[in-house]
């Protein structure tokens, strides 16, 4: 057996992506597309010759080759249902739903601490697109405040989305505390309807304790970040890179999605598929024997 | 006689003007004088709405709870509004301005986004608060685009829709085709916001009037972002020689204007060349102090942030990005 196979509950557009960024992946293979109802994403991935089943979790649960599986739902969903029953069957989950369950993951920060957690959280976009830089500003110069600002292509930004901006401000600005390490955080996320869409980007701004350890430390230490981030997301980058004033860090990125089957304006829902997808191929290479498991 | 509601925004949208640095003492001054004045609806928040304290649109000196219960404990007939924002400020935010004295929310979201204030105008309504809902930048849309998100936003259990031509951008025809655009659309009662960065607030807000609207947002001294709003005191006159009622005592408003607001002025409530950009260019009023920071720190002139902020479609609250234009800019001008 050289592959993991997974399975991904939820066939919109997250799922979707999701499928496709499975296919080119090494140690994943898809096991199972599970709807609760006929849909374009069932047919979809049928069509690609996926396994499917409009049967939800339960599917997923019954194939006892699927290790892995992809929570691309609804929070209320993954609470109520597909976490207890994934977590019942000895499947990881990797949820995308603000559910958080399990304990919140930004791959390249704290991925190897969650190596045996059932369920993992994989915060928000803008989560996973600001707390690496928050993290490495955090751990040269301490974080007594961080703040980011996400600013989202109205394209791209679901109805999910629309219908609870304060779970994006909330949970982002709690993971940028527990797992940025930052003493207090803030997010906030404006939705900008310019055509032709415009970039995610998004700013980060931290009140570092220590100033004097100056910009080239941090800039180091962001950078080192910010290539292992690459390697999971290929269309991240620094539109401003650091600057310091007073004990003031400025840092602007903004990521470009990597159009698997969502357009590449789309950064937000390709960061934080593209972490999910880090995490199970991690995992996956535990349960293979490979090098660089989780 | 026509009736209209005026809204006194001096301790909100005129928070900007001073750099957010209001404390409990000037606004209990205030706030004492508009309820003596008749003023029915006062809005106290952060400029940017609750939950604005922050790198990107400034720290407040002191909390907006604070605020907002200094202001409550010399009211007695006004009611008390604030500004929220979804994605600045929350629900948990909104709560806690409710318990500190605010019976009067209003929910803003960008002229086309009606749909990210569901949620909050539905929790301000169950939480027994007015729920006012505020489409903000509405020269970015036509009058049909507005009139369907307003619609939006009366389904969600807005008692009344707001709209801001936040940057100041309209000219009265173009006020007067939403206003009516959206009458049409909504059975509630429409109101109005002006930005004076083509000298046109009070024009833009006589225009509205006569279109219909029927709750109109103005400041003391016309303090606010960017040119700042229409000016309270004088809107009072105007509207008692145009014979429409406001409930409001002319004089007291003069007197409040001298004796408490100018002597907190920190700039000359002036359309000065970066608010006439503003309005010029499309930019959003509170953008101004902030691009003249940025201007200062990469030796840029102000306009051409603006115009480059104008053209890229920059909405309410990407106050962000000045600094990622300016920073582009002075890339440019090095290579």
């Amino acid at each position: 057996m050289s592959k993991v196979k997974v399975g991904i509950i939820g066939p919109g557009n997250i799922g979707a992506d999701l499928m496709y960024k499975v296919f080119r992946s090494g140690n994943l293979e898809m096991g199972m597309m599970a709807g609760i109802v006929e849909s374009e994403g069932i047919k979809r991935a049928a069509s690609l010759g996926v396994p499917v089943s409009v049967e939800g979790v339960k599917s997923i649960t019954a194939q006892t080759e699927i290790r892995i599986a992809f929570d691309a739902t609804s929070a209320a969903a993954h609470v109520k249902f597909n976490g207890p029953a994934l977590k019942e069957a000895g499947i990881v989950s990797i949820d995308l739903t603000p559910a958080a369950l399990g304990p919140y993951c930004v791959p390249c920060v704290n991925l190897a601490a969650l190596r045996a957690e059932p369920d993992i959280n994989m915060v928000t976009c803008g989560g996973q697109a600001t707390i690496p830089v928050i993290h490495a500003i955090e751990r040269v110069a301490g974080a007594a405040y961080a703040e980011i600002v996400a600013c989202i292509s109205s394209k791209s930004a679901g109805p999910g989305t629309r219908a609870n901006m304060d779970e994006f401000t909330e949970t982002t600005a709690k993971a940028i505390e527990t797992v940025g390490g930052a003493d207090r955080g803030k997010a906030i996320i404006v939705l900008n309807p310019a055509e032709p869409p415009l970039m995610m980007t998004n700013t980060i701004l931290v009140r570092v304790k220590d100033p004097s350890v100056g910009l080239e430390r941090i800039r180091a230490s962001i950078d080192g970040m910010v290539a292992e981030l690459k390697a999971y997301v290929p269309g991240y980058q620094l539109r401003v890179p650091p600057m310091l004033d007073g004990d003031k860090v400025t840092t602007i990125v903004q990521v470009r999605g990597q159009g698997d089957f969502l357009p590449d304006y789309s950064g937000n829902l390709d960061i934080i598929n593209s972490a999910a997808i880090a995490a199970a191929e991690r995992i996956a290479a535990g349960m293979l024997g490979k090098d660089g498991g989780a | 006689m026509a009736f209209v509601t005026l809204v006194d925004m001096t301790m909100r949208d005129g928070s900007h003007a001073l750099r957010h640095s209001y404390d409990c003492g000037q606004v209990a001054a205030i706030a004492e004088g508009l309820d003596q004045a008749g003023v029915p609806i006062m809005e106290i928040s952060h400029g940017d709405g609750l939950g604005g304290s922050s790198y990107t649109y400034g720290f407040s000196k002191t909390s907006e709870f604070d605020l907002i219960r200094a202001a409550a404990s010399r009211v007695k007939r006004s009611k008390i509004a604030a500004l929220l924002l979804p994605g600045i400020g929350t629900i948990e935010d909104l709560k806690r301005a409710k318990d500190a004295g605010a019976t009067v929310a209003r929910v803003a979201a960008h002229v086309t986004e009606a749909d990210v204030s569901a949620q909050h105008i539905a929790a301000a309504k169950e939480m027994g608060m007015t729920a006012v809902g505020f489409l903000m930048m509405v020269h970015m849309a036509s009058a049909e685009t507005a009139a369907s998100e307003a619609a939006k936003m009366e389904s969600y259990g807005a008692d009344y829709l707001n709209m801001a031509d936040s940057a100041g951008y309209l000219m009265p025809e173009g006020v007067a085709e939403r206003v009516k655009a959206v009458r049409s659309a909504v059975k509630i009662p429409v109101g109005w916001h002006s930005h004076n960065n083509l000298a046109l607030a009070m024009a833009n807000t006589l225009a509205a009037v006569d279109a219909g609207a029927e709750y109109l947002d103005a400041t003391l001294r016309g303090m606010g972002a960017g040119a700042g709003n229409t000016q309270l005191e004088v809107l009072a006159g105007v509207l008692k020689r145009r014979g429409v009622e406001t409930g409001t005592d002319f004089y007291r408003l003069m007197d409040l204007a001298r004796d408490v607001v100018d002597p907190l002025l920190q700039r000359p409530q002036v359309v000065d060349n970066g608010s006439l950009m503003l309005g010029y260019a499309g930019v959003y009023s509170s953008f101004l102090l902030h691009v003249y920071n940025a201007a200062d720190k990469y030796k840029l002139e102000p306009r051409d942030i603006l115009v480059e902020l104008g053209r890229r479609g920059m909405v309410g609250g990407q106050e962000d990005m000045i600094i990622d234009v300016a920073y582009q800019l002075s890339q440019a001008g090095v290579s």
